[in-house]
């Protein structure tokens, strides 16, 4: 069975199983952060990035993030906070086609807004073309970039990257 | 002939950390490290660490070395690079060859080793071929030296050091063809495999290197499964087109000085095989030597930095800088950071063979109590 520790990518059941992961109600309310961090590893720097409290891994530092999608304003400060690169934001509602993803990317080139990207799954694989709206390279990110991209809402759940833009 | 009254072998980040404690409490330390630049092999690791938020966690681990290396500097700590220690007598002098020219006698009242690891090797047909090599090698040329080993890469070992610098080679523009595990399961963390993955690198389980071929270096390599009892499973062989062969198949303590110097050994198979033994103020059986960070047992940067705070401190409550009891409050909480960074799936293995180990020490280490 395609699992974390087999194939390296969290399956949808796994992520659905665990504290970070919203349900089909959380993704229609609004702009959401969402943690794919299903193993216990010693880490909370996401805890304490979030200045609305809506994340919390309490003392002991290997319990997974739990992610309060009530609280969760999408402002995104956890998405550079995370050393795992394993917070992204993504809004259901943006448009009536399309679907926004806001996500961290540590490759250079940095796409640039307005360009046409690959959008890829949790596995590297193509699944549709995206725009790129935003992108966020601030001091404070320390060169964690935050990438921007709209695409068709069908692909709403698979899509999690772009692929890496490369110099020929 | 020098004299002083801390020597710490190995400025990476376990001496480092010793070296300031010590220095703070007001210590004379002299801290003596082989390679020409301290900081270990922190400058090579561009990655945020994980971690609890109140130790470094989120930061680079480049920029850690930095203001470790600032701290050291501030506080005046004599340090000697391109310093290599050859020998060890009566438990506290050293024998140190300097710039690969003078040899120079160090008579110190304690030794805190913090000598660090080496890579394992994998033997495969071809594994002499330039282009294999460790994957920390790799990681010193694309980070340190800015040197891209080659355009196709195939790594050995899922475990954190295979991810991460799997991901580094992606990030210096290399091709990473696929990342092999001989277990059937992935050995690192999920968040670091799931970054490869999706940059769309393959990762197989059950699989291994058969042999490698090629002319004068590497061109291609014969992957093979492996069954449940890691045997190759006949007619499953794929050939990948690479150039570069990394080997991520774990670290060995580099121990040699603990040897020399008599310490009392003990194997522990989930943190490296041989290690000196050692008890809760990370001493060895030779009451004037103490130990921090790989050399005590393979784990990562974040528990070498606290165990080398911890031998710091306790140096300097012996030689009669910090009072038995601040001493006492200080290794607490530092023993509460350790086991929390020492739990959870990953750390559970960690914590019962450290904790094997402390318990080998308080039977073997008698002039504690």
């Amino acid at each position: 069975m395609e699992s974390l520790k087999t194939t390296g990518a969290p399956s949808l059941k796994e992520l659905h199983n665990s504290p970070g992961f919203p349900t089909e109600e959380d993704i229609h309310k609004g702009p959401i952060a969402i943690i794919e961090c299903i193993e216990e590893i010693p880490c909370n720097p996401c805890e304490a990035s979030c200045p609305q409290g809506a994340i919390k891994i309490g003392k002991q530092i290997t319990n997974l993030p739990k992610m309060d999608f009530e609280k969760c304003i999408a402002c995104g400060m956890c998405i550079a906070a995370c050393p795992g690169l394993a917070i992204y934001i993504k809004d259901y509602n943006y448009s009536e086609n399309m679907v926004l993803l806001s996500f961290p990317y540590e490759y250079y080139p940095l796409p640039e807004v307005g360009t046409r990207v690959e959008a890829v799954t949790r596995h590297g694989k193509y699944v549709c073309e995206a725009k790129v709206i935003r992108v966020r390279n601030p001091k404070s990110n320390d060169r964690t970039a935050i990438i921007t991209i709209e695409y068709p809402k069908e692909y709403f759940e698979e899509v999690v990257n772009i692929k890496r833009i490369t110099v020929s | 002939m020098y004299e002083t009254e801390l020597a710490i072998v190995g400025a990476g980040p376990a001496g480092l950390s010793a070296a300031i404690e010590a220095r703070k409490a007001g210590v004379e330390v002299l801290l003596i490290d082989e390679n020409s630049r301290p900081g270990g092999q922190l400058f090579k690791q561009i990655h945020k660490f994980f971690g609890s938020r109140d130790h470094k966690a989120g930061i680079r681990g480049m920029n850690i070395a930095s203001t470790l290396l600032e701290e050291s500097e501030e506080l005046g700590i004599e340090t000697w690079l391109k310093g290599e220690v050859c020998g060890i007598e009566e438990g506290r002098n050293l024998w140190v060859v300097r710039d690969r020219k003078c040899s120079e006698l160090v008579k110190a009242k304690k030794i805190i080793l913090a000598t660090g690891a080496t890579e394992n090797a994998v033997a495969f047909k071809g594994w002499e071929l330039p282009g294999v090599m460790g994957a920390g090698a790799a990681q010193t040329m694309i980070n340190v030296n800015r040197v891209l080993p080659g355009k196709k890469v195939v790594m050995l070992g899922s475990g954190n050091v295979g991810v991460i610098v799997a991901y580094q080679l992606l990030q210096a523009g290399a091709e990473v063809v696929a990342i092999l595990e001989a277990a059937p399961k992935l050995g690192g963390y999920g968040v670091h495999t799931a970054k490869v993955a999706r940059a769309g690198v393959p990762l197989y389980v059950s699989h291994t290197i058969k042999t490698a071929f090629g002319k004068d270096h590497v061109e291609a390599v014969e992957i093979v499964e492996l069954d449940s009892s890691f045997k190759q499973i006949p007619g499953t062989e794929r050939i990948l087109e690479v150039d570069t062969v990394c080997l991520a198949t774990g670290l060995t303590p580099l121990t040699e000085l603990a040897w020399l110097a008599g310490c009392k050994f003990n194997y522990v198979h989930a943190l490296g095989g041989h290690l000196p033994i050692h008890d809760d103020k990370m001493r060895s059986t030779q009451p004037d030597i103490f130990l921090a960070g790989d050399i005590s047992g393979i784990e990562e940067a974040s528990t070498a930095m606290e165990e080398g705070r911890l031998a710091g401190i306790n140096v300097a409550t012996e030689l009669g800088y910090i009072s038995e009891e601040e001493a006492r409050a200080r290794s607490n909480e530092i023993w509460d950071s350790l086991n929390s960074l020492r739990s959870g799936y990953f750390g559970e293995r960690r914590r019962t063979s450290k904790d094997s180990m402390l318990q080998k020490g308080k039977e073997v280490i008698k002039w504690n109590h």
